[in-house]
């Protein structure tokens, strides 16, 4: 018997239906991946398990029994354990005080007082059992983000989880790091319990799932074991026609455009966050970034673009930031959180495309704007970029999040800028969206614009760039021609190794 | 054009069905709390009706306390599309009337136009510098805004108090007042019996200019960046620090030309406390105008209409007039409770 069945589940928002009847059944011993693009439905899916959403119809059953949550109080107690995207810790508390938080187990018997210590020995055991290596007494903001997610498990663990929920857990890890978790996942499964595994990653999910349910449009597309399935399958039921790679043509450098020499930047909280760094762009190439993130990738990208000061070192940007236009114009800017320093939410999608050139034409004079021309070239860049919008009146909020990229996308390749920072470019995408940016940035290259990529995403920078570097706590390795190197020397190099040493381990 | 005025009907429509929803809740909870003090409800509200707009007289009281209250709205409404909250209209005030006073007084010899032309930018100018000071502290050394402008209330309140009771005071000086500022000086009247001048035409004319400078302008899309999220502003090269500042001066000049209004447009001299805190109902007047230019024109009438009609309610019904007060409170709380519905149904379906 299957310890979790839902059945034909159906969960509708004004104007939505995030999922239409949907079944999903999970088994004790297995890790069950939920795949789907942004926006399938996998999250709502989730949060109706969890407590969080009522389903408009369909039903639950733990143990072949029928269960109604009201909050995620009730699943917890039924033991149903999520590990958010974004962690839910509360940063200057121990690992022992935020998984025993809200619990009255904590206390010892009879007594008003926490008894952490038998806490934190349970934990240690839980640890230990699992692989999820701990230090009970460390506060949760002194952790590296990986050590956080272990906690959020150990949490889960220690209200007896029997069913773990994780959403997307390795978008904020190293490779290395997602190996380890693979593991945990296995051995957790291993001990009798059942884990969800939600990603939209093809790769990963082939490694870590012994059964993956496909969802799309809100639909299960349909649930394949993993051994019996391939990513080009799976990619096919995710967004049902076939993906092809984008191919990379060879290319031909010409003038440099930045030029950096020795560059040190500080951080917000005025650590060194880039040391040393010096490496030369061209026309017409990419030169990839790689690096686990928070190695001074984000510092490097802002001093760059002129938001972050430079601590010292030079950084020539062959005239750009002098040139008519000033910096801003000159550089276009795919910034690392659309959210926060890409869009205005809720402003309409013209005024979001002609943010960075409303004072000049065709959008208007420094004393009013050309309303009718900024509209015009929001809905030709609707279309160029097949935006899917109803028009380019609605708020940038409206869109999906793939959507929003390509906004961002249209306003900074619409500038025509010689040099273009694309700082973690399709994070957050799905399969469709993220193919239909890698094509932008190869025509971009193509046509001779110079491409700084920052990604995490290892295979993005294999797949795009010509000459790839690799960040590590500030300093640089490389660059290395793309065509010169491998999968794991870079994996390698991202967890610290120099890259001789890399490439002879690699290589071994 | 056309299109994009189109475009914009649903959501100007949107908040003002909200808006309005907010007054007729209000009154509904206020009719319980007058029916709570063994009065009619209905013939409260007639009266107060009757006495905010029943006659000419009555709407020109209305229309008069309109004025100030416009350019206060217009100025924490400007202010608000920044991102900050300037709850220093009131200081702004002051520091207006004074500046227009002090022209419109010992600025002599000059053709009317001129005179009235001087005073206004006078008082623009002095009460852009009062809010200017909370802009820049806030730019240039991080300092809260909503703290300084409180603080910069008090300031500016008792300087003028200071003023009237010395340095400026009407010779001999039994009165704590200012003498009368000139003739020429003083705005075309309207109707004499209440005070109305042509000061209202200037503040429409300023909340049509706001609107338009807001959304038709390089510098108001910039500046709604700003307010909107500053590190996309930042990152699309905008100087956020220098919109900041330029935010609360412009905003600090639209709440000084309330204290213009004033002084040249129907008290004509400088009393001490002369405002009944046009400065703070600014405030709500802008919550309720939802921070459009064209909303706060209407809000500004409600509100004046209710401070003039609760008069006559208190002359018919008995009802105190700060009743009011609570009606006022009252249509926040509902605005606001929508506010929070809005917000809570956005995150559910996010």
């Amino acid at each position: 018997m299957s310890l979790l069945r839902m059945e034909r589940i159906t969960k509708t928002f004004p104007g939505v239906v995030a999922n239409d009847r949907v079944d999903l059944s999970v088994d004790r011993g297995e890790v069950h991946a939920l795949l789907g693009e942004n926006g399938s439905g996998k999250t709502t899916l989730m949060n109706v398990l969890y407590g969080l959403h009522r389903p408009d119809s369909g039903r639950i059953l733990l143990e072949g029994e029928e269960v109604g949550f009201a909050s995620p109080v009730d699943a917890i107690a039924a033991g149903i354990g999520m590990v958010h995207q974004h962690f839910m810790l509360v940063p200057p508390l121990t690992v022992v005080e935020n998984i025993v938080l809200g619990l009255k187990t904590a206390n010892a018997p009879g007594s008003p007082l926490l008894d952490l210590k038998t806490a934190a020995a349970r934990i240690r055991q839980l640890a230990a059992a699992h692989g999820l290596d701990i230090d009970t007494g460390a506060e949760v903001w002194q952790l590296p983000v990986g050590a956080q997610q272990r906690v959020e498990i150990l949490k889960a663990l220690y209200r007896d989880a029997d069913l773990l929920i994780l959403d997307e857990p390795t978008a904020v890890l190293a490779p290395s790091e997602v190996e380890h978790l693979i593991g945990v996942l296995q051995s957790l499964a291993a001990s009798g319990k059942a884990v969800i595994f939600i990603s939209h990653k093809l790769n990963e999910v082939m490694e870590v799932a012994d059964r993956i349910s496909v969802l799309r449009g809100g639909r299960l597309a349909g649930t394949v074991a993993a051994a019996d399935t391939d990513p080009s399958e799976l990619a096919r039921l995710m967004v049902g026609r076939d993906i092809v790679p984008p191919r990379r043509r060879g290319n031909r450098p010409g003038a440099p455009v930045l030029r950096i020499e020795d560059l040190s930047v500080r951080d917000d909280r005025g650590l060194r966050a880039v040391d040393g760094v010096g490496f030369s762009l061209f026309e017409g190439e990419i030169l990839g970034i790689a690096g686990v993130d928070g190695n001074g990738q984000k510092e490097l990208t802002e001093a760059i673009a002129g938001v972050r000061a430079v601590e010292g070192g030079s950084l020539d940007l062959a005239g750009l930031a002098a040139s008519r236009g000033g910096r801003f114009r000159n550089i276009g800017h795919v910034t690392e959180d659309r959210h926060q320093t890409g869009l205005l939410m809720s402003f309409r999608l013209w005024e979001n495309l002609a943010l960075k050139s409303s004072d000049r034409p065709p959008f208007g004079s420094p004393f009013w704007l050309r309303v009718g021309a900024m509209r015009e070239a929001a809905s030709r860049a609707i279309d160029t970029f097949s935006i899917a919008a109803p028009g380019a009146d609605i708020p940038a909020s409206a869109l999906s999040g793939g959507n929003q990229q390509k906004l961002v996308l249209a306003r900074e390749l619409g500038l025509r800028p010689k040099l273009l920072l694309a700082a973690q470019p399709t994070r957050g995408l799905d399969v469709g969206a993220t193919e239909y940016v890698h094509r932008r940035l190869l025509a971009a290259r193509d046509e001779g614009m110079a491409i700084l990529l920052v990604s995490t995403e290892l295979d993005e920078v294999l797949a795009l760039s010509d000459r790839i570097l690799v960040m590590y706590e500030g300093r640089a390795m490389g660059p290395v021609e793309a065509e010169e190197t491998t999968r794991e020397t870079v994996g390698l190099m991202m967890a610290g190794m120099a890259l001789g040493e890399a490439a002879t381990r690699s290589t071994s | 054009m056309s299109q994009a005025a189109t475009a914009r009907i649903p959501e100007v429509l949107r908040a003002t069905s909200i808006s309005l929803a907010a007054i007729v809740l209000a009154l509904a909870a206020s009719a319980v709390l007058i029916l709570l003090a063994g009065a009619d409800p209905l013939a409260a509200y007639w009266a107060l009706l009757q006495g905010a707009v029943g006659d000419g007289f009555a709407l020109g009281n209305t229309l008069a306390r309109t004025t100030p209250l416009i350019f206060t709205g217009l100025a924490v409404a400007f202010a608000f599309r920044c991102n900050l909250l300037n709850i220093g209209a009131e200081g702004q005030l002051y520091a207006g009337a004074l500046a227009s006073v002090v022209i419109g007084i010992y600025l002599t010899g000059l053709p009317a136009v001129l005179h009235i032309a001087f005073a206004i930018a006078g008082g623009f100018l002095a009460g852009a510098a009062w809010g200017g000071i909370a802009g820049y502290l806030r730019a240039a050394r991080g300092i809260n805004e909503i703290i300084s402008t409180i603080m910069l209330n008090f300031v500016a309140i008792f300087f003028v108090s200071y003023l009237v009771h010395g340095p400026l005071a009407e010779p001999p000086g039994f009165f704590h007042q200012t003498a009368m500022v000139a003739e020429s000086a003083r705005l075309p009247v309207l109707y004499a019996k209440s005070d109305l001048s042509i000061a209202i035409f200037i503040a429409v004319g300023f909340a049509l200019v706001t609107a338009y400078v807001l959304w038709r302008t390089p510098f108001g899309l910039k500046l709604r960046a700003v307010g909107e999220s500053t590190g996309t502003a930042r990152f699309a090269g905008v100087p956020v620090n220098r919109y900041v500042f330029g935010a609360m001066s412009v905003s600090g000049g639209l709440a000084g030309l309330a204290g213009t209004a004033e002084m040249i447009g129907g008290q004509y001299r400088l009393l001490d406390f002369f405002s009944p805190g046009y400065g703070f109902d600014g405030i709500a007047v802008a919550f309720l105008g939802r921070s459009d230019p064209i909303g706060v024109v209407f809000a500004a009438f409600l509100f004046a209409a209710l401070r003039v009609g609760a008069n006559h309610m208190q002359r018919t019904t008995g009802l105190p007039t700060s009743l009011i007060l609570v009606i006022q409170g009252m249509v926040i709380l509902f605005i606001l409770c929508v506010a929070v519905l809005e917000w809570y149904r956005r995150r559910q379906r996010g």
